[in-house]
């Protein structure tokens, strides 16, 4: 099996991402508009000197008309993606491929998803004709499941798990706080984290992602053309991308103590990178905090802590903002909201941010490394799609 | 040839309503005792599935030729409900599926019209009983089931009760009636019901007697049943038999399961008799019914799956407004979450085995079991080389477990659990008459059949699992 990737063959030299909100006053097309106009403007380019354009949103429109008609685009080549709560990343994933290809200059990825018509809290899988066999739990629910396997199987008690839990989500709430365009912009204390009603199993309210609407999106073109656009081009270094069978759900073998759609999608976005420890070659990772269980296991899929530590990282301040690996400095799914379709472009805007100096102040993180990791997935654990990326400054 | 009982169950749902529970609501109605109450998840069809399954698992190697199922409280008209029966048996297609239905004495008259027929018949009866809040009705009901598998003895599956004889007399009067589509049924003043019932009743226990060559003193276990009370207490005070031999007819625990209870009786008395025994069943609607059997030395080589008894014994209270919910008597706020859409006909058609029977593919090369069933093995790879493995009637061991407070559900919240089945597969699928504090990794759990919700009129039916509970209860076989 070949997975050669494009390391430093394709560039994002513009990005732009609404605030992620309860946006009960803008349509999907104003998000659309708003993302859209940010990032020409980022680019410095108009819609129509981008060739072809890929638009990711799980479900709240279909066909690349979704995008065609608020932008007006006259005849671009506009093609829709849906892959879970990936959505997003495969939007780039893919237009970064047409470019690699040659077949396009210029092409754009925006994601964007209209979460808060539904008159329902959380997500709701658009419903496809079935048998009546299907389960019916909540992500949350799915999700939960993690947190007693883990802490079975490395000898973390309950109490200890609370606390852990308790602190990612802490952790992305105070990073959240200082980011002008996350949906949570308050500290939340340890103690109301861990007083939250419950949602399913042991999760609490806070130990969920926030549901938000909003849109991202990001200019890709050709690395030997990126300087004409910008003079901070963030070059791909590695795009990866690995679907789960399903089999996890009715393997007795699977443990729920990790993610094997994760764990593969990080070791190929490595490889094509070339990054063998990333704890200390990341300057930053976004990772796809949908519950607290998930970033902490994420952190053993993606390399970060060995199997079965990283409850000790997390608790050292490994990964906090200021720590040795920061995670989720914009403040992650948890804090800065998960419009599904456009949560994907969202990671890639706050390493956009981040590497390039251009976070505010009291958020920039502090580094001399070049590269940063965006993780991203969808699906159950046992039923799963997951995404990884590196991106960085230089070529090389 | 020796015609009658090769097997039989009864189903007796978990969930219990003290009746006393009642009047502590609303200051009246009520009683003493309790009565059996079906899960949210529970309708006719899914607890004659029960009785059923239970029956024929009593009774392996059996076959029968048709499958009757009568209740007075149908999930379906116009649709037969026993093909649903018949799916999750995974009976073949050559065995007629044929409902009974509308009155209470669709139950007894099915049993009786199989004793005196051909074949082999497994009578599937059910009821659902309940009326206004506070009524007789609402406290003297019940909810359960039976199957009694009827043929002709034979090898591998001898009669364990010969049929020696019944009677039914008919008589066209009002004493209780439901017009289609009423919550609630209506019942004329008692004491004129009871003027009816015991001369009816009188008249069909002398003439079953007479047809089945005993006198009363030779019946040594008989239980009158009837949704009348008193009726049915006035008919057995008159039966002139022995002491003692008045059986249970378990009004004090479950209630008059209405269609079903002939049935349940029957076998709550066979479970509990011993080889040579006369026993006798009494049902009093629009007239009476008597069976009275002989019970073979094959009981001594039988044993029931799951005893009603034991299914008494294992029983759990329910809050009467839980009850009153379930029931739809109150509406209590729903879930903010979209309610699920129909099932699609075709799809579940194309998916009987699975859906209905619970049978999963099992890959020949690599043994790996799939729930549902694959073209494709996880292991290994192979296409179109799997064989049907039933998991109904395979138990399993909890893995990892979750209580879901967000998802929709007719009686939130979901506990859900991943399940590892003896024999091989594993299944994330939703428990069923649980106390969510009460539930571990590593607890012991059966597959049950269930109605998960109804949307557009289709009732969305698949498997559950339940705690599987130790026995309690004394068999208490003389």
């Amino acid at each position: 099996m070949a997975s050669h990737g494009i390391k430093d063959q394709v560039a994002i030299v513009g990005m732009g991402c609404t605030r992620f909100a309860e946006h009960w006053d803008k349509s999907l097309d104003d998000l659309i508009v708003d993302a859209a106009e940010e990032t020409f403007a980022s680019a410095g380019v108009s819609k129509d000197d981008v060739d072809a354009y890929w638009f990711g949103t799980a479900q709240s429109g279909m066909s690349g008309i979704t995008l065609a008609r608020p932008l007006q685009l006259e005849g671009k080549p506009v093609t829709r993606v849906e892959n879970y709560c990936t959505t997003g990343s495969e939007a780039l994933r893919n237009a970064a491929y047409a470019v690699a290809s040659g077949a396009y200059d210029v092409a754009m990825a925006l994601g964007a998803e209209k979460v808060k018509d539904s008159g329902y809290q959380g997500l709701n899988a658009f419903p496809i004709p079935n048998d009546g066999t299907a389960r019916t739990l909540t992500a949350a629910a799915m999700f939960s499941m993690v947190a007693p396997a883990y802490g079975k199987k490395y000898g973390v008690s309950e109490d200890e798990l609370t606390e852990v839990l308790a602190r990612i989500s802490w952790k992305n709430h105070q990073n959240g706080a200082r980011n002008p365009r996350a949906q949570f912009r308050k500290e939340v204390s340890v103690e109301t984290i861990c007083a939250s009603p419950r949602v399913a199993g042991r999760l609490g309210v806070f130990d969920c992602a926030g549901v938000a609407d909003g849109a991202a999106a990001a200019i890709v073109v050709r690395a030997e053309d990126a300087h004409r656009y910008t003079d901070k081009p963030l070059y791909i270094k590695a795009l990866s991308f690995a679907a789960g069978s399903g089999s996890g759900l009715i393997d007795p073998e699977y443990d729920y103590t990790w993610f094997p759609e994760c764990a593969t999608a990080a070791k190929d976005a490595y490889a094509q990178a070339g990054i063998t420890d990333p704890l200390h070659q990341l300057a930053m990772a976004e990772v796809h905090d949908c519950f607290t269980p998930t970033e902490l296991v994420l952190m053993e899929d993606l390399g970060f802590a060995p199997r079965g530590s990283a409850w000790k990282e997390v608790l050292a301040g490994t990964f906090d903002r200021t720590g040795q690996l920061p995670v989720n400095p914009d403040g992650g799914l948890k804090s800065f909201g998960h419009p599904v379709g456009a949560s994907g472009l969202r990671m890639f805007f706050e390493t956009f941010l981040q590497l390039r100096g251009e976070a505010t102040p009291e958020r920039q993180i502090d580094t001399d490394r070049t590269l940063a990791l965006t993780h991203n997935l969808g699906g159950y654990p046992g039923e799963m799609v997951s995404f990884v990326s590196v991106v960085g400054t230089e070529l090389g | 040839m020796t015609r009658g009982i090769v097997s039989i169950a009864g189903y007796v749902p978990y969930r219990r309503l003290q009746r006393s529970a009642v009047a502590a609501v609303f200051g009246t109605g009520g009683g003493k005792g309790s009565r059996s109450v079906a899960s949210h998840d529970e309708d006719t069809t899914t607890m004659g599935v029960e009785a059923a399954r239970r029956a024929l698992r009593a009774s392996p190697g059996s076959a029968p030729t048709a499958l009757w199922f009568a209740t007075a409280t149908p999930a379906y008209l116009d649709k037969t409900n026993a093909t649903t029966v018949h799916a999750a048996l995974h009976q073949p297609t050559d065995v007629a599926a044929f409902d009974f239905g509308g009155a209470l004495r669709s139950g007894p008259g099915a049993l009786r019209t199989a004793l005196s027929g051909t074949g082999t018949t497994l009578v599937v009866m059910a009821d659902l009983r309940d009326g206004l809040p506070t009524s007789a009705d609402e406290s003297a009901g019940g909810d359960g089931a039976a199957a009694v598998l009827v043929g002709d003895d034979g090898p591998g599956t001898p009669v364990i009760a010969e049929y020696l004889g019944g009677a039914s007399v008919s008589d066209e009067f009002l004493d209780r009636w439901r017009t289609v589509g009423d919550r609630r049924s209506r019942t004329w003043e008692e004491r004129f019901g009871e003027t009816r019932y015991v001369p009816l009743g009188a008249e069909a226990w002398q003439a079953a007697l007479k047809a089945a060559g005993v006198t009363a003193e030779d019946v040594d276990k008989v239980a009158v049943c009837g949704m009348h009370g008193r009726a049915a207490k006035s008919v057995a005070r008159a039966l002139g038999v022995g002491d003692g031999a008045l059986a249970d007819d378990l009004s004090s625990t479950v209630g008059q399961t209405g269609s079903a209870h002939a049935g349940l009786v029957l076998a709550s008395m066979l479970e509990q008799a011993s080889p040579g025994q006369v026993v006798a069943v009494v049902s009093l609607a629009d007239g009476a019914d008597v069976l009275v059997l002989r019970t073979t030395a094959a009981l001594a080589d039988w044993s029931a799956a799951e005893p009603v008894a034991d299914q008494i014994a294992a029983g759990a209270d329910l809050p009467y407004g839980k009850f009153l919910s379930w029931r739809g008597m109150v509406t209590p706020e729903p879930p903010r979450r979209p309610e699920p859409q129909r099932v699609s006909s075709s799809a579940a058609w194309r998916n009987e085995e699975w859906k209905f029977g619970f049978v999963g593919s099992q890959d020949r090369t690599s043994g790996a079991v799939h729930l549902p069933p694959s073209r494709v093995s996880m292991v290994g790879g192979a296409v179109d080389d799997m064989t049907p493995i039933d998991r109904a009637d395979a138990d399993a061991t909890i893995a990892t477990y979750t209580i879901d407070r967000l998802a929709y559900s007719p009686s939130p919240p979901i506990v859900f659990a991943v399940v590892d089945f003896d024999g091989g597969g594993r299944f994330p699928v939703e428990l069923t008459d649980v106390d969510p504090s009460t539930v571990d990794i590593g607890d012991r759990v059966a597959m049950t059949f269930r109605r998960l919700f109804t949307a557009d009129g289709i009732h969305d039916y698949f498997w559950k699992a339940r705690p599987v509970r130790t026995p309690t209860a004394d068999t208490g076989r003389e």
